[in-house]
């Protein structure tokens, strides 16, 4: 049977991203349902049953995170949407809020109605200007319609949604670090505990959840739990947008279940590798921040528990393809950048730890590379993973030694030829 | 409260005091209003922060830990057209490097810098989260997508470069 394409169902639409044409298209029909019928712990409910796992990188159960807020409503409950969409090799947040910006607004409704919040905030990255432009306009157009504000639809419900602009962070997709962006400050990740959802925004109860993640709840809402649950693979369910980029023909956004093979993605979705003549070398299924797998293992299932199997994550589905002409310590030494430039510099291993990757990285492509080196890479990797506030240290740490692992005998030669065998076409 | 002069435009003023009471806590509106200023201004003056400081309630010297903790506020003057070149793998896997080195012989810069007659700048930037349009910039707030050295000349052409 075909799959039926629901997260992007409406995105080849004219003005896609207007009120009129996602109303037209049956928009908004679950939310006026959900308000007349169904009461918040049965909407929080479906969600359970769905089986929902957050989109945006640990792939934590969404209800499950939701009845964590405490029973006592002493203070106000918020909701932040987590638009701070910065994992390199990702950008399919990007695509729901330019095109569908409406699925997500009304993702966000039900949600915050399902956990009695009546504040929530759409913390979109600085760098999305255009995004922000047409989700505040969609805003806009919701609380023109009664869809947002007082009352909603002539409900007892009411939610006021403001949008919030970060301002070139990385760090800022962190969900702690994004509070504290939030609250006016720099965003450097709390402890934790205590964990958002008893104290978070402004010192109250919070939910984050990320964008593709709420864009999935008018479904659940429409078509009930049960049947969001049937879609992929047991605890790994529903539809789920895949990015490709790097050496592929058409690199992209693809929608497919959760449990799609990476090769079909690559070669179906995507087209294949970019030149025929230059066969898959390695790959990230979840964006920099993950393990990279050689070619001879990238024949793995894209969901959770089977690329956490094969020793990597999903993460944010920010999949990166590099063929044969790619040098493994150029992109390492890419990624390294990166990972030093967006260290918040708080803690220590990885302050220090991402400018001794860079460092070292940088003498081994140059020639200069000791033979120490490599192993010094791993030592370094693992002073700094698990020791620190938030994953970040981890995000840098797995690359690192995953790269010099599986490709050990490249990050050798560099030292023994004294040069990068790949010259001037190295990434760098 | 002290005087401080206020070294902006009266609307910009007006819309800043209207950020104080948009969010829950005040100090939410340190950031965007920071944007209204840069807006206005083209970059952040010290003037401009103990301004900005003023309005929210916090000293100088937090103001000037936000902004230099995010990479979009400027403390100096940005060209007319700030041109931002990705820097991330996506990008360098599909020639990110050959539209930069085009652009940084073209305006005779190097990234970090702003051409004599202040119409243009050049940096690179970390992963602007469009790799499906790899390599891409921003000039300004527009993506500019799928560059090339060629499509890079074509790109200062538009924006008036040599006339």
């Amino acid at each position: 049977m075909a799959y039926e394409k629901l997260l992007l169902r409406n995105i080849h639409r004219d003005d896609s991203h207007t009120i009129d044409v996602y109303l037209a298209n049956g928009g908004y029909q679950a939310l006026r349902r959900v308000l007349k019928e169904v009461s918040p712990d049965q909407m929080l409910e479906e969600v359970k049953t769905s089986g929902l796992r957050g989109r945006g990188g640990a792939g934590f159960p969404a209800g499950m995170k939701w009845s964590f807020l405490p029973k006592t409503r002493d203070k106000p409950r918020y909701l932040c949407v987590n638009a701070d969409e910065s994992e390199p090799g990702t950008f399919k947040d990007r695509l729901l809020i330019e095109k569908d910006p409406h699925l997500v607004l009304e993702g966000i409704i039900l949600s915050a109605y399902a956990i009695d919040c009546h504040t929530a905030f759409f913390y979109i990255r600085g760098e999305f200007h255009k995004g922000y432009r047409i989700f505040q306009r969609a805003i806009d157009e919701a609380y023109a319609k009664g869809l947002l504000g007082k009352n909603i639809l002539g409900s007892r419900y009411s939610l006021d949604v403001l949008t919030y602009r970060g301002a070139g962070a990385y760090i800022c997709g962190e969900e702690t670090a994004l509070l504290e962006s939030l609250e006016g400050k720099r965003g450097l990740p709390r402890l934790k505990p205590p964990f958002p959802a008893i104290v978070g925004l402004y010192g109250c109860p919070t939910i984050i959840n990320n964008v593709e993640t709420l864009a999935n709840v008018p479904y659940i809402a429409e078509r009930g739990g049960a049947w969001f649950a049937g879609i992929g693979r047991p605890k790994n369910t529903g539809p789920k947008l895949f990015c490709l980029s790097g050496h592929v023909k058409r690199p992209g956004v693809y929608e497919a279940p959760l449990g799609t093979p990476f090769m079909e993605l690559l070669n179906e979705h995507a087209g294949g590798m970019l030149h025929p003549d230059r066969p898959l070398k390695a790959a990230v299924p979840g964006g920099s921040s993950m393990k990279v797998l050689p070619a001879s293992r990238c024949d793995v299932l894209l969901d959770f528990d089977s690329l956490a199997a094969a020793g990597t994550s999903l993460g944010s589905a920010g999949g990166m393809v590099m063929d044969s002409s790619t040098c493994m310590v150029g992109a390492l030494l890419n990624l390294a950048e990166f990972y030093a430039h967006e260290s918040c510099g708080q803690c220590t291993p990885c302050r220090e730890g991402t400018g001794w990757f860079v460092k070292i990285l940088r003498r081994l492509e140059t020639g200069e590379g000791r033979p120490e080196d490599p192993d010094l890479l791993l030592d370094v990797a693992r002073r700094v993973e698990g020791n620190t506030i938030c994953p970040f240290g981890e995000a840098v740490a797995w690359p690192v030694s995953s790269y010099v692992k599986e490709f050990r005998s490249e990050f050798d030669d560099h030292v023994t030829r004294k040069a990068c065998p790949f010259g001037a076409a190295s990434v760098r | 409260m002290s005087a401080v002069a206020v070294p902006v435009s009266p609307e910009t003023d007006r819309r800043v005091d209207e950020l104080l009471t948009r969010y829950p806590r005040r100090g939410s509106a340190l950031l965007p209003a920071l944007y209204l200023v840069q807006d206005e201004k083209g970059w952040i003056s010290d003037e401009s922060m103990a301004y900005v400081a003023g309005k929210i309630g916090v000293s100088p010297a937090f103001v000037a830990g936000v902004v230099s903790f995010y990479t979009m506020y400027h403390r100096k003057p940005v060209g007319t057209h700030h041109i931002q070149v990705c820097r991330t793998l996506s990008c360098m896997l599909r020639g990110g490097r050959e539209v930069m080195n085009r652009l940084r012989s073209r305006l005779g810069i190097e990234p970090g810098q702003v051409t004599a007659d202040g119409r243009f700048s050049l940096e690179w930037v970390e992963c602007l989260g469009a790799c499906d349009t790899a390599p891409c910039a921003q000039v300004n707030d527009e993506d500019v997508a799928l560059l090339d050295p060629a499509k890079a000349d074509a790109l200062l052409e538009k924006l008036g470069q040599g006339r």
